[in-house]
């Protein structure tokens, strides 16, 4: 017997509650208000991307502009729950293994081609099979076969149940590629890398690089009316300050998060017309901590790094260095995913009891390096916020400063004391948490594996057991995984960013989706 | 001496420049007991405007740190920074300036073509490559600014030893059978302090600026308040929190101007001939 599965609704009610209490400033929105047509949207975003080829490329910029040209099978709320996108209807088998999703029909590439399961096999089976990082994995240890069931129907059968596979169908992680274009080629060396088809809302018209990518409103688009937004452009400004005085200014209309610095957002959000929102990035939930060299000297005695943990003010942080943005984080896990355990001890800002644990320790005065993160001024001001926390307790630190570069390199070869450093969680533990904990993810050469050289032979197995684990089961193991790794701190986790956007409140349902403003202008429209 | 302070005193710019040199002495020299906390330590509320009460004089930066804790501390580096860089061009450029200009001839050629060497690229742009290479800390910008400033002096110092050869008692020396040596120390290098006098307070004080510049880009000692690093820090907030940039930059201009005076006032002092009274 095969059941209709579309969300874990009740699941998920509680955490949307929680989510909304992360929105801070949400226009309200006339829900009567009847979609119009036709203006033009500006954005900015920054750094500028290297490549708009989604299926080649993943960073941050890449994701913003070429969400809206690529689709993949699903969209998802803002609570998590898998909504109809390229895939109209999906039903998952009583065992949990076999995954069939119905294609929309009468779609078409950018190109005038019809979008067919062909396209979806070409995809997942080979393409991103070969090319993405965070596909790669999850299909060559959990997925059986992928097969073509009709010309609109495609399954995917698992391994074992591997309830996350739910969360991998949005278009930066599983994007739709042409096969007509890219079947048999040099992905890397496709000439129309340069010219990205794909079946989203937006079509590609123009690059100009350091200035901006133009996207135009998609004609042929399979959803009637849409999309309401006739043209957009992705601006490319290098310097904060001038951004945020592009907007003040009307040049730009929408500055995307990331792109303004965080202590400009209050500002900003004083004037006339100007909304702002968190909402968007449920997807990623981004959690910052402070990485911990655990290998030797005192970072390497679980007392010492509680005593850190006690030491480090992170409601200051979230209040002065954050101005305000972000929740404090007390577990591996962000309270803005499912998983999130709320029954684990915390660890208050408390001085004294860091001096009593520093004194119990080994530490004897020696000078502990930290590697400042290189992403601008805020992070920069954490960091001697950080040190001064540290040091009020005794602890001598030294902050050692260098670029991008520079900070990936030594990170990555683990040749650091302490750092800060943020990753996506993906919304399922086994997708964006285990990677940075288990020791098998102890690799050279990426600053985001479990650099810190954590191992744990308890960790290791209830993050493999919970990954395919049935879906009753897998609280109980997270829970247990969270207790040990907080009462361990192989990293001190600090706070569940948030990213604000800062645009107009022209603009209408313009973050409706758990990945922000990556896949926004299929439903955005501009009050006129 | 006598003398020489009194056509000192005679440049009255030079007075108020010493002046002001010295209550920035104090200020650096007394930080630490008026001020006894690290100037890093986030001491209240953040943005407090200036005259705040709780003796925040010139207010608090983005993450409540003391402006004036940070002024006072900042003052010893700054000043140890212009001190130790100064001195460690000299090092460099005296030896080079006075080789050159005592041998000449194919020595010269070369100490010199070394030096137009360094002269071509642009200092500042050197400065920051040294530093961004060497990793930011007091050593590698105190090296950054020696490694840049060091050519005008070897250029001074060169000039000055060719035209005192040629001078009466250093031919008598090298008649008597002095060694080349004791000749350079003994008889020329004394003759051109002077002149290296009034450079080095120059020197000092564009140490102090080309330092000021390096943290405001981002590339000072993350571990070492200085005034530079203030203007940058609260370069983004000038709009909200104008005392974050402003004081610090006060301090800077103060400073500066104060040596400049000072280094002509000694000028005139040291060169009573070429001083604009005439003598």
């Amino acid at each position: 017997m095969i059941q209709k599965k579309t969300g874990r609704a009740l699941a998920t009610t509680a955490l949307a509650l929680l989510l909304s209490a992360g929105v801070v400033a949400m226009q309200p929105q006339d829900a009567k208000a009847e979609p119009q047509r036709g203006g033009t949207v500006q954005l900015a975003v920054t750094p500028e991307p290297p490549s708009l080829m989604l299926g080649l490329f993943q960073n941050g910029p890449t994701q913003m502009i070429a969400g809206d040209i690529y689709e993949s099978l699903l969209r998802y709320d803002t609570d998590l729950t898998p909504q109809p996108s390229l895939a109209e209807s999906w039903e998952i088998s009583d065992d949990q293994l076999v995954y069939t999703f119905k294609l929309r029909e009468g779609v078409l590439w950018h190109d005038g081609e019809p979008f067919t399961a062909d396209d979806v096999i070409f995809s997942l089976d080979v393409f991103l099979r070969e090319v993405h990082p965070r596909w790669r994995p999850t299909v060559n240890a959990q997925v059986a076969s992928i097969e073509k069931t009709g010309d609109y129907e495609v399954t995917i059968t698992l391994n074992e149940p591997f309830e996350p596979i739910m969360l991998s169908f949005e278009v930066g992680t599983t994007p739709m590629i042409p096969r007509h274009i890219y079947e048999g080629t040099d992905y890397r060396a496709n000439p129309m890398n340069a010219t990205p088809i794909g079946t989203g809302p937006m079509k590609f018209v123009e690059w100009d690089s350091g200035s901006y990518v133009h996207l135009e409103r998609n004609e042929d688009y399979y959803l009637e009316g849409r999309p309401y937004i006739d043209e957009v452009y992705y601006r490319f400004i290098p310097d904060a300050a001038s951004r945020a005085v592009a907007f003040e200014t009307g040049t730009i209309d929408v500055l995307t998060g990331g792109s303004v610095e965080i202590f400009d957002v209050p500002r900003l959000e004083q004037q006339d017309n100007v909304c702002v929102t968190t909402a968007g990035w449920e997807m990623f939930s981004p959690h910052a901590w402070v990485a911990l060299n655990v290998r030797e000297g005192a970072l390497a005695e679980k007392s010492f790094r509680q005593a850190m943990m006690h030491a480090i003010d992170r409601d200051f942080a979230r209040d002065v260095v954050w101005s305000g943005f972000g929740t404090v984080a007390n577990s591996p896990i962000s309270s803005r995913t499912l998983f999130h355990s709320t029954d684990l001890p915390e660890y208050a800002f408390d001085p004294d009891r860091a001096r009593e644990l520093i004194a119990e320790s080994s530490y004897d005065g020696e000078t502990i390096d930290f590697l400042v993160l290189p992403y601008g001024e805020t992070w920069t001001r954490w960091a001697e916020a950080t040190r001064q926390n540290l040091e009020d307790v005794g602890i001598n630190m030294n902050l050692v400063t260098t670029d991008v570069a520079g900070w990936s390199e030594r990170v990555g070869s683990f040749n650091f004391q302490m750092t800060h450093n943020f990753l996506y969680q993906y919304g399922d533990p086994a997708l964006g948490v285990s990677r940075s904990y288990v020791s098998s993810n102890i690799v050279q050469g990426n600053p985001f594996s479990n650099v810190m050289g954590y191992a744990n032979e308890e960790v290791d197995r209830l993050f493999a057991e919970a990954a395919n684990a049935a879906s009753e089961d897998r609280p109980a193991l997270y829970q247990r995984v969270q207790e040990i790794l907080v009462d361990e701190l192989p990293v001190l986790w600090m706070i569940e960013m948030d990213f604000p956007t800062v645009y107009r409140c022209d603009l209408q349902d313009f973050i409706t989706t758990a990945i922000g403003v990556n896949d926004t202008f299929r439903d955005a429209w501009l009050q006129q | 001496m006598k003398a020489f302070f009194k056509r000192f005193a005679r440049n009255k710019g030079a007075v108020v420049g010493l002046i002001i040199l010295a209550i920035i002495l104090a200020a650096a020299i007394l930080a630490p007991v008026l001020y006894p906390t690290s100037p890093w330590r986030m001491v209240t509320r953040p943005f407090l405007p200036p005259m705040s009460p709780g003796g925040f004089w010139l207010g608090t930066d983005a993450l409540g740190r003391d402006v004036a804790s940070g002024i006072m501390h900042g003052a010893r580096v700054s000043l140890i920074i212009g001190l130790v860089s100064t001195l460690t061009a000299l090092a460099i450029g005296i030896p080079i300036g006075a080789l050159a200009g005592y041998f000449g001839g194919l020595i010269d050629d070369a100490l010199m073509r070394f030096t137009e060497f360094f002269q071509t690229i642009p200092a500042f742009a050197l400065a920051i490559v040294i530093v961004a290479i060497l990793q930011p800390s007091l050593y590698s910008i105190v090296l950054a600014i020696a490694i840049v400033s060091w050519p005008p002096v070897a250029r001074l110092v060169r000039g000055e030893v060719l035209s005192l050869r040629t001078r009466e008692y250093v031919q008598a020396s090298i008649v008597i059978g002095q060694s080349t040596s004791r000749i350079i120390l003994t008889q020329v290098l004394p003759n051109t302090i002077a002149p290296i006098t009034v450079m080095a307070s120059i020197m000092v004080a564009s140490a102090i600026l080309l330092e000021s510049a390096l943290s405001f880009l981002g590339l000072g000692d993350p571990n070492m308040m200085t005034w530079g690093y203030m203007i940058g820090a609260g370069r983004t907030r000038l709009i909200e929190a104008w005392w974050i940039s402003f004081f610090p930059g006060v301090a800077i201009f103060l400073t500066v101007l104060a040596l400049n005076l000072v280094g002509e006032g000694l000028n005139d002092a040291l060169n009573p001939r070429l001083s604009r009274e005439g003598g």
